[in-house]
């Protein structure tokens, strides 16, 4: 039990719209073990962004336990839960969502200002995780002034700063070309295989699929 | 905490916006600090019309010297105080004088306006050493001549100097001009006291005014003078009384100032409310995203209320900066104390700086608070589920 890194048991989950119930994730259970590189597949609307959200801390299940990195999350409230994240969860988007205001460096920075480190070791940390992505030389560079595939890897960069415990990651890929994509995978791979992360991935793509070790379908809220 | 660059560069990029949000913060702030300039100048040009030495002597209740009327034989008890400092020709340093005032037809558009009429004395200037002759000559005792302060000549038609103008059933001479640096002598007409009583048929004198030889005896003599049973008078600093001139209409300006100025605020809020509603709107996402990094509802609520005081707080120092030029212009008025024409300049200070940036602080704290709150209370899914 305490090597998983995520398990959930009976895990339902409801959206209500005028007292109407709508049933989006059914009965639930699942054990991701550390360092594991999970892809989560299946079809639009069937509640992938969902579970990954229940993951990270931002939603709340109906019913159900969901232990995350050794905490029973459900039982938190709300600030604890955002302290809980800032040090356990490191999150990437499909659409990068990178503040475009903030340059490179300030974007990856970010989740840092949530700790005790001073400016010299954010900035260590910060150049670290930046050389990783492979854009160190970009750090002064604002979103607007990257490509996609870079505003990914910032992305990825803001997401490993804090060095989480587990990576969710929303189809990652899906607004990246092909070649773009096919980096962003090696990308993650390493980060699984030399950095150990443990890994959960929302994609469609089936080769970006194939990096990872194993693959569960979610189909109308339940799990393969 | 969220960077305090990302909040001035949200505002920077949002330039027409935040502009607009700005100017208008920037016309509130200017109006209210006119405002305040405005009465301050008037102020202070009353009180440095007075002297720290100086006393005033007018009849009891009269407030001013327009309705105060001394007799002669009250006037004898009066000089005869040994309070009164002496003047360089070592007799008691007093003048006793008369007020009237007369309308005369203004230069620029020729209505009519009040002003001051003084009959002087030979010890009027040494009793008032910021008044100075600075053209022609002082009229002579004998004849109808007068000198007229700086800001009379120039707005009162007949009044410059070698002029002629008709008051008192006469026709007097404008002999010298005088500078009474920048205080309430300077919209007056000065001539001397036997003519001017001669003229008006006032067999009175309207005030006293002499020079204490020790101000720390001040109260004792007010106690003594007041409590004279053949004495029906008052007794005053002459800073304070003329202070005291200007309190109707500087309370006037304050309020009628103040309740403009939060009329108008109310737009500024207003405004400012919607560029703070549009900006939550404009980054719901974003907000979505630093909630999902670990960052709390506080910090958010943080991040648009700094970002609503941060442009009131520009349009606030704009406004005060641009309050500032108002000190070139100057103005004349009635002041409803004395009915008299006034002169004076809009005059700034530390403290209404401070008050009318604190203004727009709170007009920023006002239009921020709701869109802060309204920021603050997203929930994380829903914000990072819109586009
Ligand atoms: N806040 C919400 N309120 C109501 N319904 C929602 C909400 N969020 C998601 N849903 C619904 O839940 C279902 C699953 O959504 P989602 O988890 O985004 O699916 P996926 O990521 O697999 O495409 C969808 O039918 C969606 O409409
Ligand atoms: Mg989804």
């Amino acid at each position: 039990m305490s090597d998983s890194m995520v398990n959930i048991f009976g895990l339902y989950k409801s959206y209500y719209r005028d007292s109407l119930e709508i049933p989006v994730l059914r009965n639930i259970s699942l054990k991701i073990p550390e360092g594991e590189f999970l892809a989560l597949m299946g079809p639009s609307g069937s509640g992938k962004t969902t579970l990954l959200n229940l993951l990270a801390g931002i939603d709340q299940p109906t019913s159900g336990t969901l232990s995350v990195a050794g905490e029973e999350i459900s039982q938190l409230n709300e600030n604890e839960l955002a302290k809980w994240r800032s040090r356990h969860i490191g999150f990437i988007f499909q659409f990068y969502n990178l503040m475009p205001v903030l340059t490179a460096f300030e974007n990856v920075e970010l989740p840092l200002l949530l700790t005790k480190l001073t400016k010299k070791e954010r900035k260590e940390h910060v150049e670290t995780a930046l050389s990783i992505v492979g854009l160190a030389e970009r750090m002064k560079h604002y979103p607007r002034q990257l490509s996609g595939g870079q505003e990914q890897r910032v992305a990825i960069a803001r997401a490993i700063v804090t060095d989480p415990s587990l990576i969710l990651a929303d189809e990652p890929t899906g607004d990246l070309d092909k070649h773009s994509a096919e980096e962003i995978m090696i990308l993650l791979t390493r980060l699984n295989q030399e950095f150990k992360k443990t890994i959960v991935m929302v994609t469609h793509d089936p080769r970006a699929a194939e990096k990872a070790k194993i693959v569960r379908h979610l189909d109308k809220g339940e799990l393969d | 905490m969220i960077p305090i660059s990302y909040i001035i560069r949200n505002i920077k990029k949002h330039k027409i916006t935040s502009i607009l949000t700005i100017l208008g913060v920037t016309l509130v702030v200017f109006v209210f600090a006119g405002v305040l300039m405005l009465s301050n100048g008037l102020r202070a040009t009353l009180v440095a019309t007075g002297y720290d030495d100086n006393a005033v002597i007018i009849r009891k209740a009269s407030q001013t010297e327009v309705q105060s009327i001394i007799p002669y034989d009250q006037a004898q008890l009066i000089v005869a105080s040994p309070e009164i400092a002496p003047a360089k020709d070592n007799r008691p340093l007093y003048t006793n004088e008369i007020y009237v005032l007369i309308n005369l037809p203004s230069r620029t558009d020729s209505t009519e306006a009040n002003l001051v009429v003084r009959g002087i004395t030979p010890k009027s200037f040494e009793l008032r050493p910021n008044v100075k002759l600075i053209a022609g000559r002082l009229p002579q005792e004998a004849g109808s001549e007068i000198i007229t302060g700086e800001s009379a000549s120039e707005r009162f038609v007949g009044c410059g100097l070698g002029e002629r103008v008709r008051f008192g059933a006469r026709e007097w001479t404008v002999v010298g001009i005088f500078d009474a640096a920048g205080t309430g002598f300077d919209s007056e007409i000065w001539g001397d006291i036997t003519q001017m009583s001669d003229a008006f048929r006032r067999p009175v004198y309207s005030s006293i005014t002499f020079r204490m030889a020790d101000t720390s005896q001040f109260t004792g003599m007010k106690d003594r003078l007041e409590n004279d049973r053949r004495l029906t008078i008052e007794v005053f600093r002459e800073k304070e009384y003329y202070a005291n001139q200007s309190r109707t209409i500087t309370t006037f300006i304050n309020i009628t100032g103040t309740v403009i100025s939060i009329v108008f605020s109310l737009g500024a809020i207003v405004g400012a409310m919607i560029t703070m509603y549009s900006a939550v709107a404009n980054r719901t996402k974003e907000i979505g995203i630093l909630r999902a990094l670990g960052f709390k509802r506080l910090s958010i609520l943080l991040v648009f209320f700094l970002e609503s005081i941060f442009i009131s707080l520009t349009g606030g120092m704009l406004g005060v900066l641009i309050a500032y030029f108002l000190r070139f212009i100057r103005i004349s008025t009635t002041n409803w104390d004395t009915f008299s024409e006034i002169a004076f300049n809009f005059e700034i200070s530390s403290q209404i700086a401070i008050l009318a940036i604190l203004f727009a602080v709170i007009m920023g704290i006002a239009g921020g608070f709701l869109p802060a709150v309204r920021a603050s209370r997203l929930k994380i899914v829903d914000s990072l589920r819109s586009a």
